[in-house]
């Protein structure tokens, strides 16, 4: 049985099924989206003053981040014209071009994500260090480290503050010109001890909920385009209007995906 | 490449060429404007993060988002073809504008609206 209008407009809708079903979806994901935007804003509004993170992010990574996307759309977008004036290979190499980029994108992430798994905020007793904070990437653990029973050495590269607005704001002239040097400090000496990771503050918390679920759609996005670059694409031979068809659908996803980023990159990397 | 595969010379048939009549010269320059201008809204962006215009976050935050606005625009409009639409998608995303602001405007509405006898914060 032929599933209708797969390659024709349908009249009463004037597009092809396919095309009203994922603007269908996109619909439901600006919802999703924006309602994550809007936990932002509230969350960035009540903060309380000079305790909303800044600087925390590499600008440089963002933005090489931001220039992928926007040439993985672009080769999408190629990839979709190949297809119109019937260019098979053209259509290979722009659709491959998508999905090296979009590894790229992601292997980019991946480390941005361990820089913070990797950093730590250690607040310290009173007894060597009274009322200081210890904040920096970790070199090592000793072998007998143990936060509960009190064992063993940490040692981060990074600084002593007295107060944790000092971590606040890392564009500040005063932790532009910080010292960073190797600390080693005993177990028994730390209160608490916790890595940026979501649950560091809600900054931390936004920040990766917002992202992690922008990669995953890059994940599915790029499975996606992987088939139809791949095993999908035998459907070009039967019905090559489909197919682009198909092409066209899963692009238009994509430059959702881009422009959700094109607002993630300024609203977490640059305010 | 199998052999059905091999480019031909003779434009496929479109089922919507009136929509979206695709010439691959004007694609190659459209998406080389397009990503000119993500360059140069890219830079302006980290530029005026880093700049020290007006005091606080306020001035700043706006003007970046403006920018992004008009990024998004571009990748919208041109990329995603909505400038050249139908009516049925305007529609789908008219309503999802819409209650996209209600989402939002509801809980920043909300924001400061702590019921009698419970703390602030």
């Amino acid at each position: 049985m032929d599933i209708p209008y797969t390659i024709e407009n349908r009249p009463d809708t004037g597009v092809y099924n396919a095309k009203l079903g994922i603007w269908l979806f996109l619909a439901s994901e600006m919802m999703l989206f924006g309602g994550l935007f809007s936990a932002y804003v509230l969350l960035r509004v009540g903060a309380e003053p000079d305790m909303w993170p800044h600087g925390w992010l590499d600008v440089r990574l963002g933005a090489v981040n931001t220039l992928l996307l926007a040439l993985s759309a672009i080769t999408t977008l190629l990839a979709w014209a190949a297809c119109k004036v019937r260019e098979f290979g053209k259509f290979k190499f722009f659709h491959g071009c998508t999905i090296l980029l979009a590894l790229t994108f992601l292997g980019i992430k991946s480390y941005e994500y361990h820089d913070k798994w990797i950093h730590y905020e250690i607040a310290l007793t009173g007894g060597n260090y009274p009322g200081k904070i210890a904040d920096g990437h970790l070199v090592e653990k000793s072998e007998n480290f143990d936060l509960a029973k009190k064992t063993g050495t940490v040692t981060l590269h990074g600084r002593f503050v007295d107060d944790r607005r000092e971590l606040m704001d890392l564009r500040t002239p005063a932790a532009r010109s910080a010292k960073l040097g190797e600390i080693t400090i005993q177990a028994a000496d730390i209160q608490k001890m916790e890595n940026y990771g979501p649950k560091h503050n809600t900054f931390t918390a936004i920040y990766f909920t917002l992202t992690g679920l922008h990669a995953l759609h890059i994940l599915g996005g790029t499975a996606v385009i992987f088939y139809f670059w791949g095993p999908g694409s035998r459907m070009w031979r039967r019905e090559p209007e489909r197919f682009t068809n198909r092409i066209e659908v899963s692009g238009l996803f994509w430059h959702f995906v881009d422009l959700v980023w094109i607002f993630l990159f300024p609203v977490l990397y640059l305010t | 490449m199998s052999e059905s595969n091999a480019p031909s010379p003779h434009p496929a048939p479109s089922a919507h060429a009136d929509e979206h009549p695709v010439n691959w010269n004007h694609y190659v320059k459209l998406c080389r404007n397009v990503f000119g201008v993500v360059l140069l809204t890219t830079a302006a962006m980290i530029a005026t993060s880093f700049s020290h215009l007006g005091e606080g976050w306020t001035l700043k935050v706006t003007l970046i988002l403006a920018i992004a606005t008009i990024n998004a625009f571009l990748v919208a409009g041109y990329l995603m073809h909505l400038l050249s639409e139908k009516k049925l998608v305007y529609t789908v995303l008219i309503f999802t504008v819409i209650f996209a602001i209600g989402l939002m405007g509801l809980t920043v509405w909300a924001t400061n609206g702590f019921p009698p006898g419970t703390a602030s914060h």
